[in-house]
């Protein structure tokens, strides 16, 4: 495997976008007859250098080879032909055609202009029996799972005489039983000489299927590693990457002391809370005055522990109480009646109303709390927006701004203030800090500190491990969508325990959800 | 896991297929009311009754075909009324202006699908609602009715009374108008090219999912463009038909015709959000409308605008099956 | 130069620009054409003249177009309300015209509340297509649409139902202050339901739900509610519309009634400024949209050609209005313009176009 020449080099690749350097002399290369498992977190450059790759974008530097001879893409169509195939995370391809349709749209097998059915069906049965399924490959492709239908996206990938065949997640909604399946495949593709770009989240298919795994962080090349040089925890390490010089910051900060619960009943139940798909049942407590935070890699099912428990999502497993006793929460509307507030992740499509100004972001959810036949009078709106806006220094400090002219840091402060006005229980931040300036961040890590020490519980989910152990009294960690350790945060825990956590976890049960 | 279990275990393939649902029960519903019809009134089961709503349909079902294109990519057409309208004026005036009519046919035929490859570039490359674009369509054509005369035009060229007046019939005196033929033409000619064209087949992965079509290099721009012009073109082969039945092009005909020919595609189990849906569902959604104004005109106890109640309430019934059966496969 | 325009920014950049611009200039080149355009004289104590028709011919428009704002707002759209003018019209016609007295006030008023009842109704039937069953808008209201016509002239037999009632021509023909009581009306409910939004929450739930729904769910809002309620107004404001347009003729016509008002009044909302893709919406600017619409209309019918004929000029004003609205468009203009100058930057448009 490694005597053969690479099928394709990517060197000293640079791509900026406006106020953003994505990728900076980055070095890949990937060998026929390998899966090569291309990993990092948020922002580490993997969906750009795929795309640079499939020519979505130009590069500002850097050199593309395919079997030795230099290429430039001008699409993913391209690529394609020249036998660079990609296969999305979502599925792309039309549910309401039938399977062999998908496999051959495009460049059907004609005569005289009409399509041959037969000869596609045929051509269809016979690609997919190389894959070793057996479909009715006239059945609409939407009446089989999506496991399958990801099968067929790489049947039609292959059939263009695929060299290089780019799997981007495929598995992230798969079962166990599925990605087996999946695997399966990919193990023959690399048999028959194909050479595999495997992206994923999770750690055990990294070391189940990728002979060789690339890291990326903020943009740069970490290394190229072969598959059973690289602990697990290593790999975690070389992903986060915490500096050096972070971390030794982080030990002359105060632990923040433990909050002494034994003896209270706690605010929040999340009681073996859990969906299909999503998280796999997990049980946690956060009391009040208490800060949770969770740790993980992106993809691990964190975000989906902080919907679950605001009831956005429907559970189809376990409940979570609020004050044992009251009804469970099961949608938004119950959690927030019950002093629940939740700051999604997904601040453009799921926290702001671009359009609506400051001001009416703010008061939004205390207004629908209230009833359209409410309204929060004018005055009273006034002074909470002025306080908010001072508290938090929101700037401008114009309320009567549209909240999209602001920045990504100020409108998560506005959104901030939309539930510190509900004065709620329990906060569930997610990712309040990404993308945000330095100044705003810690502005607003101060924030959950002031609020906790107020008698509030907090639920703070974080990619960066440093913050999430500055401010949490207990970090709950989450690994291959499963909470695998709630971990105390006491002088023993520090940033190398929780990615050794994460590594490993504490269970090395096979992924079931 | 084996792949057999994989595969069959989490399919569910009945002996139906969901997708022929909704045309299965149009279909029942047609045949009911036939049934109905011929057990009601004893003149109904003469087969000139059907070839009758043929005659008097042929118009609607050219158009509904056309229509049907564009819901396939989850498009709509609004304008279709009243380019038929235009197209028959404009053959009116022209005719009465002395033009041959070889001539007057080939202008009539290209102005609805020129209105139809303008709305179309709009829909895509400006990325206005079609609704919209459709809307400002229908204003257009319905303004040139009366901008070419405000009051009808009357057709006494030779070839469009002789097309009008000739009838194709067995020795019992049955028989169908030459516009019935040209509807079928047109009939056969949109089940192939959906079936068996790769346009045909783009225009059902524009339906079903635009975004992946796109991805997977099919020509999107094109395809859509192309059910806008081909409604138009539809529109503008029913506003000949049209005028072959009236003889007359008036600047008011085919007000809210947009609507019947929309239900009819909906009726005929073509989902308004497209993707999924035949030709020969649309024929027997025109069938079912035409059946009801028969079966109404035949009561005389009813009066016709029970025709547009029923109408509302089967479509309703048939975008509630849709729904019930799931057939939005996105 | 640069300073002027920079000055007249703030007031180029009101929402409310455009469209009375629109107007202005119209009104302007009518007075050209035809200098007493807009001359007004009293006459036995009311005010008559060209604008003041142009004001009283609008009324319906400006009703239905107010509910429609609403509807539109919320990412939704109402297509059965010209279907509803014609019922809610055929109705109080219908109860008037076999009242034994048809003068007398109570039976004018029984006639308005059950055909208004019934326009409830049937919002309420819009409502529950759209807010319960998850129906896509445009098909849920295309269904009364269609049908609605027919229930029309069923209520009225298919006959034009003519009708003697000094208090029911009032409503499209009185006058009350030496103004049109038409004009009055609609202007009473366009206070009414700015009233009702902006005096209470319902204008920014319905402006949250329409700019960002999952957002609106996340916060807690209950957007079925509110939705169901504006189909609700949309029919409330279209059964009085019905009456308007009926007392105009003092007669029902189940086909005629109303038709196409539906179109108009989509349109007068899109040029008022509000998105079809949902969010802000702008009664002010609705209402100018529906006088720019009557304005076009008495023009036309001025300059001699058939009112027909001005469908042609709509249609270019709504493929302006759109090309003007469309991100796409917006985004290749500005691309051409680029080196240039930068231009005034134009609100980026942050939701994407919802399908039809």
């Amino acid at each position: 495997m490694t005597g053969n020449r690479p099928v394709l080099t990517m060197t000293g690749i640079s791509k900026t976008f406006p106020g953003v350097r994505a990728l900076h002399d980055v070095d890949f290369r990937l060998f026929p007859g390998e899966v090569h498992a291309l990993m990092g977190e948020n922002g580490a450059g993997k969906s750009t250098l795929i795309k640079v790759l499939t020519g979505v974008y130009g590069t500002d530097a850097g050199v593309i080879t395919l079997d030795g001879e230099q290429v430039s893409f001008s699409g993913p169509m391209q690529a394609a032909a020249a036998g660079v195939s990609t296969v999305y995370q979502e599925v792309n391809l039309c549910t309401n055609l039938s399977v062999a349709e998908n496999v051959f749209i495009g460049r059907e097998p004609r005569r005289l202009g009409a399509v041959r059915w037969g000869e596609m069906r045929r051509r269809a049965r016979d690609l997919l029996a190389r894959l070793d399924l057996d479909l009715d490959v006239s059945a609409p492709l939407g009446t089989y799972s999506l496991a399958v239908q990801q099968m067929v996206a790489i049947a039609r990938a292959i059939d263009v005489q695929a060299r290089v065949l780019i799997l981007d997640e495929p598995t992230s909604s798969l079962d166990a039983g599925e990605v087996a399946q999946l695997f399966r495949i990919m193990r023959q593709l690399r048999d028959e000489g194909i050479a595999i770009l495997f992206v994923t989240h999770f750690l055990d298919q990294v070391y189940g299927i990728a002979d060789r795994i690339t890291v990326l962080r903020n943009g740069t090349l970490v290394g190229e590693y072969r598959t059973e040089e690289l602990p697990q925890f290593s790999l975690v390490e070389k992903m986060i990457g915490q500096e050096l010089d972070v971390l030794e910051r982080l030990d002359e900060q105060q632990k923040r002391a433990t909050v002494d619960t034994a003896d209270e009943a706690p605010l929040v139940d999340a009681d073996g809370l859990g969906r299909r798909g999503a998280v796999a049942p997990f049980s946690l407590r956060i009391h009040a005055g208490e800060v949770v935070g969770l740790a993980g890699l992106l993809g691990s099912g964190r975000t989906e522990v902080a919907r679950l428990i605001f009831g956005a999502d429907r559970a189809d497993h376990g409940q979570v109480r609020l004050d044992a006793g009251r009804a469970p929460v099961r949608n938004p509307i119950q959690a927030i009646g019950q002093g629940v507030g939740f700051c999604s992740e997904n601040r453009r499509a799921e926290g702001i109303v671009p359009e609506l100004t400051v001001r009416e972001n703010m008061i939004l959810a205390m207004q629908a709390a209230r009833g359209w036949l409410r309204p929060i009078p004018r005055r009273r709106q006034d002074e909470l927006v002025r306080r908010y806006v001072e508290a938090l220094s929101i700037r401008p400090a114009n309320p009567e701004l549209p909240v999209r002219n602001l920045s990504g840091g100020n409108q998560q402060k506005v959104l901030l203030a939309r539930w510190l006005i509900t004065e709620p229980r329990l906060l569930i931040l997610d990712e309040p800090t990404r993308g945000i300036d330095v100044g705003a961040k810690a502005e607003i890590q101060k924030l959950v500190v002031q609020l906790s020490d107020g008698g509030m519980a907090v639920l703070f989910i974080s990619a960066e491990l440093e913050e999430v152990l500055r401010l949490s009294h207990r970090v709950a960690v989450m690994r291959d969508r499963e909470m695998v350790a709630q971990l105390d945060n006491d002088d023993t825990l520090d940033a190398d325990r929780v990615m050794r956590t994460i590594a490993s976890g504490t269970t090395r049960k096979e992924v079931t959800r | 896991m084996s792949s057999t279990s994989l595969t069959t275990g989490r399919s569910w393939r009945p002996s139906l297929p969901r997708r022929h649902v909704p045309v299965l029960a149009t279909l029942a519903l047609l045949l009911v009311m036939y049934g109905i019809g011929v057990s009601q009134y004893r003149a109904f089961s003469n087969i000139q009754v059907v070839f009758n709503v043929f005659i008097d349909n042929g118009f609607l079902l050219v158009v509904a075909v056309g229509m049907t294109f564009v819901i396939l990519t989850g498009g709509i057409d609004l304008s279709v009324g009243s380019v038929v309208a235009m197209t028959a004026m404009v053959s009116a005036s022209l005719l009465r202006d002395g033009l041959p009519a070889a001539l007057v046919l080939v202008i009539a035929l290209l102005i609805g699908p020129t209105l139809g490859f303008l709305m179309g570039c709009a829909i895509h490359f400006f990325e206005i609602q079609p609704f919209i674009v459709t809307l400002a369509g229908m204003f257009f054509a319905r303004g040139m009715c009366t901008f070419i005369s405000d009051s009808s035009i009357s057709i006494t060229d030779g070839f469009w009374t002789s097309m009008s007046q000739q009838r194709i019939g067995d020795p019992a005196g049955n028989f169908v108008s030459i516009s019935v033929l040209i509807a079928f033409a047109v009939v056969l000619i949109a089940a192939y090219v959906l079936a068996y064209t790769r346009f045909g087949r783009n225009v059902y992965a524009v339906g079903g999912n635009a975004q992946s079509a796109l991805l997977m290099g099919l020509p999107v721009a094109r395809t859509r463009i192309a059910v806008y012009t081909i409604s138009g073109l539809c529109s503008a082969i029913g506003g000949i038909l049209l005028s072959f039945y009236t003889l007359s092009g008036a600047p008011l005909i085919a007000v809210g015709m947009e609507l019947d020919v929309i239900a009819a595609v909906v009726i005929g189990g073509t989902v308004l959000t497209g993707g999924s849906g035949y030709v020969f569902g649309t024929v027997l959604g025109v069938l079912v409308l035409g059946v009801i104004q028969t079966l109404i005109t035949f009561d005389g106890s009813l009066n016709s605008w029970w025709t547009k109640i029923v109408i509302g309430g089967l479509l309703f019934a048939f975008i509630l099956l849709q729904r019930l059966i799931g057939i939005r496969f996105k | 130069m640069t300073a002027v325009a920079a000055r007249l920014r703030p007031l180029t950049g009101h929402r409310l620009f455009w469209p009375a611009l629109v107007l202005v200039v119209m009104l302007a080149a009518n007075t050209v054409y035809r200098p007493g355009f807009l001359a007004v004289e009293v006459k036995n104590g009311h005010l008559y003249g060209t604008p003041i028709d142009i004001l009283r011919l609008s009324a319906p428009l400006i009703l239905v177009a107010l509910g429609m704002t609403l509807v539109i707002a919320t990412g939704g759209i109402d297509l059965s309300v010209g279907s509803l003018c014609a019922i809610s019209g055929a109705i109080a016609c219908l109860h008037i015209s076999g009242a034994a007295d048809q003068n007398s006030p109570a039976t004018v008023a029984t006639a308005l509340a059950l055909a208004f009842g019934a326009a409830l109704v049937l919002g309420a039937w819009n409502g529950v297509l759209v807010a319960v069953m998850g129906f896509e808008p445009i098909i849920a209201t295309l269904i009364l649409m269609v049908a609605g016509r027919g229930i029309a002239q069923l209520v009225t037999e298919g006959q034009i139902i003519t009708i003697n009632s000094g208090p029911y021509r009032a409503i499209g023909l009185g006058h009350f202050l030496t103004l049109p009581l038409a004009i009055l009306i609609a202007l009473a409910a366009a206070l009414l339901v700015a009233a009702f939004t902006r005096r209470t929450a319902l204008g920014l739930i319905v402006e949250s739900v329409g700019g960002n729904a999952e957002a609106s769910r996340l916060a807690g809002i209950r957007s079925r509610r509110i939705v169901f309620l504006v189909y609700v107004i949309s029919a409330a404001c279209a059964a009085l519309a019905g009456f308007m347009v009926t007392a105009n003729v003092s007669s029902a016509d189940g086909n005629a009634a109303g038709l196409w008002i539906e179109l108009d009044a989509i349109l007068a909302v899109v040029i008022g400024g509000t998105s079809l893709a949902g969010g802000r919406f702008s009664l002010g600017g609705t209402v100018l949209g529906a006088l720019i619409i009557q304005t076009l209309t008495t023009t036309v019918y001025a300059m001699n050609i058939s009112p027909q004929t001005s469908l042609l000029f709509k249609a270019v004003v709504v493929i302006a209005v759109c090309l003007v609205q469309a991100p796409a468009f917006r985004a290749r203009l500005r691309r051409r313009r680029r080196g240039t100058e930068p231009g005034p930057a134009a609100p980026q448009r942050e939701k994407e176009q919802v399908p039809a």
